[in-house]
């Protein structure tokens, strides 16, 4: 019976971490946190070993806010928290890896003893500095810089905080706003948390902890001992901001581990795409624990046995204080490198390649972008290209891996915008053929309501180097920014699009598995039938 | 009066008769093929049980999970899709996003219309309405020719914007009808008038794709109770909870799925009203989920969110969405056939795929192998062999033991802590997202599963009372014949708070209350009605809406009920932050007095129990004698102690130690447990 009451109490456990990030979403403002649950929540044992963690929308803030909880405790030891104590930090290489991320960690209080941590983070509406650009070229252009730094003390809010935050900030009220949830989610968990304890009857969480810590360790270990064992290496080339940016991984199956060594990718860009080795080791654990353990819970025994290292300054482990505003262009782009070394120890269990990074249109116009004309507006909205062909399945079109957003209604896009959005609809022929072909692509076209000027700030990949295939499976199509008199813009950084202009993005297509003339020809029919082949690959076998 | 509900699920088909406070029940097979069969013996046979006369029935009132089904098994028509050019994917790009993070072999539904006959025609509207190109009717002619070859059966409309701007759509619509006699059609800015393309699209799809058989089944049915010789009205069971007419049904068969669940949940608003139980949840528990509700001031969670046919593990955002008015509920993949395994870590998972029917759970003896909660609930010594469905079905102990074996040590009490503690985090989950919390409330508890389970549930959620009412089998059939006449009416008309336009806001309700009365009169044409205004609101810059009860139609009230439901939900409010609405929905319903509380009756001393029987008890992992009563041999009054069972045909009602039950005047069994 022991056994089971452990097993109860940790269900518990997640659920409380659930509870908390609902919560989160619930409240917050920012598009990213809202419709793509970009916000993480958990509670650590009091050495800041993480025992349970919400499924939450992306992965990026797997360990990296997992790692933050050392570091608040460090600069503010268990011994020195007093209830009603809140710790705040933005710090990209403390936090998550931008600006944009505020986190917040709480101690929780049981029968008047401190028994854990509660920490959660949301992706802010804004934090001044250039705002969602990469075209930063230090983090100081990025906006605010949050130390680890109180926040609450015994429930008395550091005012001069709050003033220095909204001063910085374009949105005030609503960045505000994000800080108050942020703690009133730690709450719900320290609540949940204690009536949990008083109903089992416990004092702490050791007994608990360590079960929960051991059981997942061990069945991590024996998934990653039922893999081969040996080193191999991925590499993909993918565009960069103003260069082509090689990243390499040698993955390297040791026993109870998995180390990921990214010695000889690209140095550090001068622009806002790089990313901190925190970022790295989030998207990193995620890839390798969606082939090895997808369905462990998520805490410290599992992330322990993912080992990421990186070399100093390069674009995976950018250092202070480069510009790290769009790190997840790099960070989503690390599965499918891992991917590339994983294929070759386990042929047949990982996607092609896909489109990977989000070609997230965030739009804009107002004073100092596209000068006076209009009104002013800022708007992003969330979309995908295609995701890779999976070994016995065609890739997803339209759908993000390994970020797991989801899109905003073009409808809700042209109420709050002075858009019109005149078309979005599949890219046929945009998904690498294969014999199972990769996911499709979209199309979208956007021009101004009223026909003045606006600008894109663009982050987009894909656009030179496109999703390779797997086994003989093709790539799929690259990814193309243009307007649609035919001029070809960039697919990174802030461009205006000329009064009455329109807007035509061709987002990328997922990379195929296996040689096309294998596909199944009832497969190749329906696509076919369905528009989103213009050529039937029956042909193709015909030569 | 003489009144008959009438409940077809997809195993049984239920049959509540009432009159004058008397009921009789039976239950019948479902017929598949012709569902009208099982409706039609089943009246005959409950009238010559309750020996009445067809023409004596002053009301029949039916609900039927024949539209979800067929959107399950994908067995509706032959439907097509009619929508803005450049806009055809919509359906098939849905929300661009993965349900289930780490799984990569996900998939997402198939659209229910494939991409060829999903058409796209050149028209645009605006967001604020303006025409930015006119509709191509002559296109819009020959995309009908084609559905005329292609032999289709129904069209939605869907043009981005209807909501605000119809012109475009009832013209389309008029065009179709000339083009194509005898083809279904559903418009969006009818079927579903509100901002988000897709999960418009979606409803519309969904209500066109099942019209036709909905159509030809309530014809069926109407004339089949005509010369069986019924002259009463039918009406219908919607997943609003509210009951409407035939050709409203017709019309807008999407609105009827989830009528089973709602006919629930209206069952335990009334068994809350009979006990003066301000703070409730509904529990219903059968074969493959677990359904749960919150009641507060005996008032039901309300939605315009639902999802068909969740494909994957009842994980939202798998399913087909439709916004239709919904009870809110949250529904999990744990019921008595749900199969329990251990994981890659050993750690016990029940769910949700579940061992149906056929085989069904091991202990049944049809071939089962693979333990569910049911063996667990036999293998702890809860249920009678001898006496489970009525004794329709002998229950065998050893199979039960040897399914379990295989989770190792102590199997049956850990499948039932974790089945009960999955159901716990559920409720806990839903209940915060609705700024409410589970404590101190009292569980109502019916469908066959879930009297075995409340008194551990109950316990896990905080809470110390559970009702377990009369006929807690055929909960939902009861439910029907408890539910108002009603209707709700949407519109989305963007606004700031700020810049409220009052008179176009009267407008507004105006013209939906003519809509929603003109439903409503067609089943109630006398009776006095209840109107109820809402508004979906939030904070500019936020994502999701919060329903804001509406009172008075000016910039200041609606401020203040924003701000009085976003702190009920979320515990603050953000002072300097401007509002805006979004969408308006008015419900017209029949006035339907809840009963009042029942005065405890005098005790009398319960009788000696039927039986002794070993019952284990997970929560304690002690193993002692338990009472076993029959339930039809406690009266109003009578009260006991637990350890005990009390068993009826439909159920076991488990009264752990510690707990007492009474039966109280409406014969209803109130748990009381201490914490």
């Amino acid at each position: 019976m022991r056994d089971i009451r452990l097993q109860v109490m940790w269900n518990r456990l997640l659920s409380v971490v659930e509870e908390q990030a609902r919560a989160l979403v619930r409240t917050a403002f920012s598009t990213s946190a809202r419709e793509a649950g970009d916000i993480s929540a958990g509670v650590f044992d009091l050495e800041g070993r993480m025992l349970a963690q919400a499924v939450t929308g992306t992965p990026g803030h797997v360990n990296s806010m997992a790692r933050s909880v050392v570091h608040f405790l460090h600069e503010f030891p268990a011994d020195t928290m007093r209830p009603g104590d809140h710790f705040i930090t933005n710090d990209p290489w403390k936090g998550t890896g931008h600006l944009y991320d505020i986190v917040i960690t709480s101690p929780a209080f049981h029968d008047g003893k401190l028994v854990a941590l509660f920490s959660c983070t949301t992706h802010v509406v804004d934090i001044g500095g250039l705002g969602q650009s990469p075209d930063g070229r230090q983090v100081y252009h990025e906006g605010l810089f949050i130390p680890l730094l109180p926040l609450v003390r015994g429930g008395v809010w550091d005012e001069s905080l709050l003033r220095m935050v909204r001063a910085n900030v374009r949105e005030a009220v609503q960045v505000e706003g994000d800080i108050h949830a942020l703690v009133a989610c730690n709450l719900i968990g320290e609540r949940r948390l204690s009536a949990m304890m008083a109903e089992h009857g416990i004092a702490d969480l050791d007994e608990l902890g360590t079960h929960i810590i051991e059981r997942s360790q061990a069945g991590m270990e024996a998934a990653i001992r039922a893999l081969p064992q040996g080193s191999w290496d991925g590499h993909m080339r993918i565009d960069g901001y103003d260069a082509p940016i090689d990243l390499r991984a040698r993955v390297t199956i040791a026993g109870d581990h998995v180390a990921v060594d990214y010695a000889g990718t690209s140095g550090a860009s001068a622009y806002g795409i790089n990313c901190p080795i925190c970022y790295t080791e989030a998207y990193t654990a995620f890839g390798v624990k969606c082939i090895a353990a997808p369905t462990i819970p998520n805490n410290a025994g599992t992330l322990d046995a993912v080992r990421v290292t990186a070399p100093e300054g390069s674009i995976v482990n950018a250092l202070h204080p480069a510009a790290v505003n769009a790190r997840s262009t790099i960070g989503h782009m690390l599965p499918d490198v891992v991917y590339g070394a994983l294929h070759q120890c386990i042929p047949g269990r990982v996607p092609a390649e896909g489109t990977s990074n989000l070609w997230n249109l965030k739009l804009g116009a107002g004073h100092g972008i596209t000068g006076p004309t209009g009104q002013p507006f800022m708007v992003t909205t969330f979309h995908s290209g295609g995701a890779g062909a999976r070994p016995r399945q065609d890739g997803l079109s339209a759908t993000p891996f390994p970020s797991g957003v989801r899109n905003v209604p073009v409808e809700i896009t042209e109420t709050v915008a002075p858009v019109v959005v005149w078309t979005k609809e599949l890219r046929p022929d945009s998904g690498g053929a294969g014999r199972q072909r990769g996911g499709l692509g979209q199309v979208m076209e956007v021009e101004h309501r009223h026909g003045a000027p606006f600008g894109i700030f663009a982050t987009f990949e894909r656009v030179h180097y496109p999703a390779r295939g797997r086994e003989g499976g093709q790539p799929g199509a690259a990814g193309r920014l243009s307007l649609a008199d035919g001029t070809v813009l960039k697919g990174k950084g802030f461009q205006v699009i000329p009064a009455g202009g329109r807007l035509v993005v061709e987002m990328p297509g997922g990379g195929g598995y296996g040689p096309p003339e294998e596909r199944n020809p009832a497969a190749a029919a329906r696509d076919a039938e369905a528009g989103l082949v213009a050529k039937p690959l029956m042909q193709l076998s015909d030569k | 009066m003489l009144r008959l509900a009438v409940d077809i699920g997809g195993t049984f088909t239920d049959l509540v008769l009432e009159e004058d406070g008397q009921s009789w029940s039976t239950k019948l097979l479902t017929t598949p093929a012709a569902p009208e069969q099982a409706v039609l013996e089943g009246t005959r046979r409950i009238l010559a049980l309750a020996e009445r006369q067809p023409a004596q029935l002053g009301l029949v009132v039916h609900g039927t999970t024949l539209a979800t089904n067929a959107l399950i098994e994908r067995k509706g028509a032959r439907t097509a899709l009619v929508t803005t050019e450049g806009f055809r994917d919509s359906i098939e790009i849905a929300w661009e996003h993965r349900f289930e993070q780490y799984d990569i072999h996900m998939e997402r539904p198939e659209p229910l219309v494939p991409r060829p006959w999903r058409r796209g025609v050149p028209e645009r509207i605006a967001a604020d309405g303006a025409v930015l190109k006119p509709l191509d009717e002559a296109a819009l002619r020959a995309v009908a020719a084609d559905f005329r070859r292609d032999g289709i059966e129904a069209v939605a409309v869907c043009f981005l914007h209807s909501f605000t701007h119809e012109a475009h759509e009832r013209r389309a619509g008029e065009i179709l009808a000339e083009e194509l006699p005898g083809v279904a059609l559903s418009l969006s800015c009818e079927v579903a008038p509100e901002i988000r393309e897709y999960e418009r699209a979606s409803t519309t799809i969904a209500n066109a794709y099942v019209q036709p058989l909905m159509a030809g089944y309530l014809g069926r049915l109407e004339s089949g109770l005509r010369e069986a010789g019924i002259a009463a009205p039918l009406l219908l069971m919607m997943s609003s909870g509210g009951v409407t007419t035939v050709e409203t049904a017709r019309r807008y068969p999407v609105r009827l799925v989830e009528s089973g669940p709602a006919g629930g949940a209206i069952l335990a608003q009334a068994v809350a009203a009979e006990c003066g139980l301000d703070r409730a949840v509904a529990f219903d528990m059968g074969g493959t989920t677990a359904k749960l509700t919150l009641l507060d001031g005996l008032e039901l969670q309300r939605s315009r969110q639902f999802e068909v046919a969740r494909a994957y593990r009842f994980v939202q955002g798998s399913g087909i969405p439709v916004r239709i008015p919904v009870i809110e509920l949250v529904e999990i993949g744990a019921g008595g056939g749900s199969i329990a395994r251990r994981d890659a870590l050993g750690r016990i998972q029940v769910g949700p795929d579940s061992a149906g029917s056929v085989p069904g759970p091991a202990c049944y003896g049809n071939g089962g192998t693979e333990p569910t909660v049911t063996d667990a609930d036999a293998a702890l010594g809860r249920l009678d062999p001898a006496r489970f469905a009525g004794g329709s079905i002998p229950l065998h102990l050893d199979r039960a033991a040897a399914a379990l074996a295989g989770l190792g040590e102590d199997a049956a009490a850990g499948v039932a802590e974790i089945v009960d503690e999955t159901m716990a985090s559920a409720a806990r989950v839903h209940a915060v997202e609705n700024g409410k919390d589970t404590a101190e409330r009292t569980l109502i508890a019916f469908g066959g599963a879930a009297p075995l389970h409340a008194a551990r549930l109950a316990r896990k959620l905080g809470m110390a009372r559970v009702v377990v009412p009369v006929g807690a089998g055929v909960g939902s059939a009861h439910g029907f014949l408890r539910a108002p006449i009603a209707y709700e009416v949407v519109r989305t008309r963007h606004m700031r708070l700020d810049a409220l336009d009052a008179g176009v806001l009267e407008a507004l309700f105006a013209a939906m209350r003519a809509e929603a009365e003109a439903v409503v009169r067609l089943g109630a044409p006398g009776e006095a009605l209840v109107e109820t205004r809402t508004g979906f609101m939030r904070y500019r810059g936020q994502g999701h809406e919060i329903a804001v009860p509406i009172t008075t139609l000016d910039a200041a009230a609606l401020r203040a009920g924003f701000d009085a439901a976003y702190a009920a939900l979320f515990g603050r409010t953000i002072p300097r932050l401007e509002v805006e609405a979004l969408t308006w929905t008015l419900a017209l319903a029949t006035s339907r007095p809840l009963p009042s509380p029942a005065a405890e009756p005098p005790s009398r001393p319960a009788p000696a129990p039927a039986a002794w029987r070993m019952v284990l008890d997970p929560a304690t992992g002690l193993r002692e004698e338990a009472a076993l009563h029959e339930r039809a041999a406690l009266a109003p009054g009578m009260a006991l102690e637990g350890p005990a069972l009390v068993v009826e045909d439909a159920t076991t009602t488990v009264v752990p130690r510690g707990a007492t039950v009474h039966v109280n005047a409406l014969g209803q069994l109130v748990l009381e447990i201490a914490s």
